[in-house]
């Protein structure tokens, strides 16, 4: 059993959501919701312990979500004070009875939150953050969301670390994959792209037909002239590491 | 060099406070460290300055009285910079000063705030040329038809001037905060670390730097573990060590790859079962590592203790010392009020015999290694007049507090001495509490 990616995990419970457990119960913003105290609760027959640990697991919240609202969080706080949250997290939670993390089909509501948020210090989980900082460090990943992207608002944990990508870009950017490939260039002028400068590029993409020269033709340009943008944009022609699925 | 005797420090010394304010408004010192002859001694601060104090020259006359420190020079070594792709501001707090040995006349000393290292040259001034030919004594220029004989400018003395110069600045090398940096024994390289990297640099060449060791995982939500300290070998330069925020340290060889990743050796203490709690981790982290001078040892400080290791031996220290164990029951408050994150740093004396570290309420501990005694001491004003013997100090747990105990409850927490250091041969340490330097010596009878 992996670990849950904690962006998920973090934010959902810095912004004070239910488990998916809970869902059906109201939301209190930005109050952690004790479930842990429900009487009821397994893990709570042990009570003194439980509410200490919650008490614990408040304070390692609202630490965190302190942590993250800085500029630039201290890293080294920042990775323990999450450490300690999985210990408690841990000791808190029965063996098998709880999942890891709360499954997708709960984030929806989440990622809608989360994209629809402007505020961006609440709208970097530390995945996130930690991804801008990879990302302005090399500069040389930007390309790689483009690859895994898929549609918006898919789970947190894949649209986290891409806005960090995006934002990079700048705004305009972040439409690039709402409009599909062909928005790119409504209005970029590619006759430039004409010539036989780039004959070798286009070489290495599927044939093109022979009587399509127009709009049949141009899907198959637009990888080759995407990445050559891509690569303009980030200022850069050579990547550290290709970009790979997932990890 | 002789055994030194704690009792010596303490009972039959002459202690002598120096306490200096670090500039209006007081900035709090973030560094302390002494060069390599012990002649100079330098603080870093919040504000980016430095401040140097030279130890005056010992009189004939008065042999009891040892020289004292007074300033020497001081100079603003890094400034707040603003970072325009991230939108933040770099602080300018001095996080550390280290010392390269002195060559010739002019001192080098290299400091560092979060991401930039700088080496200054400190080089005195003495003689200034006088008599030019072509000005006059205002320096404006002299009408050439006036001008019928032919003079060389001599050299006169001066008062003595002290002038600190930037002459490199290596920048743009590290996406982290910097922890440390250490000149490395061919005095040729040195290297500074980051959270997550650390880079090896020749001192000639400012454009460029080797990346040794990378801890940064391929995905960064699988981050759980940093860099607290790194320090080279004192006598192998190929040889270093780094500490984690886990409570482990790994020595390295150079020699052995480029990119240091793999550790020669891996030292980590097995967690005590009994000792267990929510906190295990965050105590256990390493907020300094110090080789000893003889380069057998290691030194390491966590939250409640100081661990002497043998470099031979990586599954346990050979010596454990309890800075502050009352503040076990505390965790607790500590963790709620942040000052369980506090940083102290630890070191060694010159014969690597008494090993020494802050606590709160302005206290700093000293452990004999040989005799196993310790003692406590307090960097106070108020309660330390110039001169006067420094008198133990002792913190009651609980029941009956006694007439000179302190107790727990009572500690002052934003009094915290996180930084100090000890002269390389003699018994003079300086203490830095807040925004005060002391310097205590013992007394030569």
């Amino acid at each position: 059993m992996l670990p849950p990616p904690f962006p998920d995990w973090l934010w959902m419970l810095s912004k004070g959501l239910k488990r998916k457990r809970e869902e059906e119960e109201e939301k209190e913003p930005l109050a952690v919701d004790a479930w842990w105290l429900d009487p009821g609760h397994a893990a709570v027959a042990q009570a003194p312990q439980a509410v200490a640990s919650s008490s614990l697991f408040d304070l390692s919240v609202l630490k965190l979500h302190h942590s993250l609202q800085q500029s630039e969080p201290d890293l080294r706080h920042l990775v323990l004070v999450v450490n300690t949250l999985r210990r408690i997290q841990a000791s808190m939670a029965p063996a098998a009875a709880l999942p890891p993390v709360p499954s997708p089909p709960a984030a929806p509501s989440v990622a809608d939150n989360l994209l629809a948020s402007s505020d961006a210090a609440l709208s970097a989980s530390m995945a996130s953050l930690l991804e801008d900082l990879s990302h302005i460090e090399g500069l040389s990943q930007a390309p790689q969301p483009l690859a895994d992207e898929g549609p918006p608002g898919r789970s947190i944990g894949g649209a986290a670390p891409s806005l960090g990508a995006l934002d990079l870009l700048g705004p305009a950017t972040g439409c690039l994959l709402d409009d599909g490939l062909e928005g790119l260039f409504e209005d970029i002028d590619t006759s430039m792209y004409d010539n036989e400068l780039w004959a070798p590029a286009s070489e290495g993409l599927k044939p093109v037909p022979e009587d399509g020269p127009g709009k049949e033709e141009a899907p198959e340009l637009d990888e080759a002239e995407l990445d050559y943008l891509m690569d303009v944009l980030v200022g850069t022609q050579a990547l550290e590491r290709p970009p790979g699925p997932g990890r | 060099d002789a055994e030194i005797d704690l009792k010596k420090i303490i009972n039959s010394a002459l202690i002598v406070p120096i306490e200096l304010e670090m500039g209006l408004p007081a900035d709090i010192i973030s560094t302390v460290e002494f060069n390599h002859t012990g002649e100079l001694l330098a603080t870093g601060d919040k504000g980016g300055r430095v401040v140097i104090f030279q130890r005056e020259q010992e009189s004939k006359n008065q042999v009891h009285r040892r020289g004292e420190y007074n300033v020497y020079s001081t100079f603003q070594s890094h400034e707040p910079e603003f970072d325009y792709l991230k939108s933040l501001e770099i602080e300018e707090k001095i996080n550390k000063i280290r010392w390269l040995p002195q060559q010739n006349a002019a001192y080098f000393l290299l400091s560092t705030n979060d991401k930039t290292v700088k080496l200054w040259k400190v080089s005195e001034r003495d003689k200034r040329p006088e008599g030019y030919n072509l000005k006059d004594e205002e320096g404006r220029l002299r009408d050439p038809a006036t001008i019928t004989t032919l003079r060389v400018p001599v050299l006169r003395p001066m008062d003595l001037m002290v002038e600190a110069t930037p002459r490199r600045v290596f920048a743009n090398a590290h996406t982290y905060h910097i922890n440390s940096i250490s000149v490395n024994s061919d005095y040729e390289t040195y290297m500074s670390a980051d959270d997550l990297r650390i880079n090896l640099w020749n001192f000639e060449i400012t454009n460029q730097s080797f990346n040794i060791v990378d801890i940064k995982p391929a995905n960064m939500e699988e981050l759980t573990e940093v860099i607290t300290a790194a320090e080279f070998h004192p006598h192998h330069c190929n040889t270093f060590v780094y500490s984690s925020s886990k409570g482990t340290i790994r020595l390295c060889d150079m020699r052995a790859s480029a990119l240091c990743d793999r550790h020669t050796k891996f030292f980590e203490e097995p967690e005590d079962p009994s000792n267990r709690s929510f906190f295990s981790e965050i105590i256990s982290s390493i907020s300094d590592v110090k080789f000893s001078h003889s380069g057998r040892y290691i030194m390491t400080r966590d939250y409640l203790t100081v661990k002497v290791w043998d470099l031979n031996m990586e599954n346990r220290p050979i010596e454990t010392y309890q800075v502050h164990d009352y503040l076990r029951s505390k965790l607790c408050s500590l963790y709620e009020n942040d000052c369980i994150f506090d940083k102290f740093e630890c070191v060694w004396n010159g014969s690597d015999s008494v090993i020494m570290t802050g606590s709160y309420n302005n206290f700093f501990r000293m452990f004999d290694r040989n005799t196993k005694r310790d003692v406590t001491l307090e960097a106070s004003r108020e309660n330390s007049k110039p001169r006067a013997i420094l008198k133990p100090r002792k913190v009651c747990v609980g029941g009956k507090r006694r007439k000179d105990e302190i107790s727990v409850d009572s500690l002052d927490f934003s009094k915290k001495i996180l930084h100090t250091a000890w002269h390389p041969s003699e018994n003079i340490i300086a203490v830095a509490a807040t925004n005060n330097l002391y310097i205590f010596q013992d007394k030569v009878n």
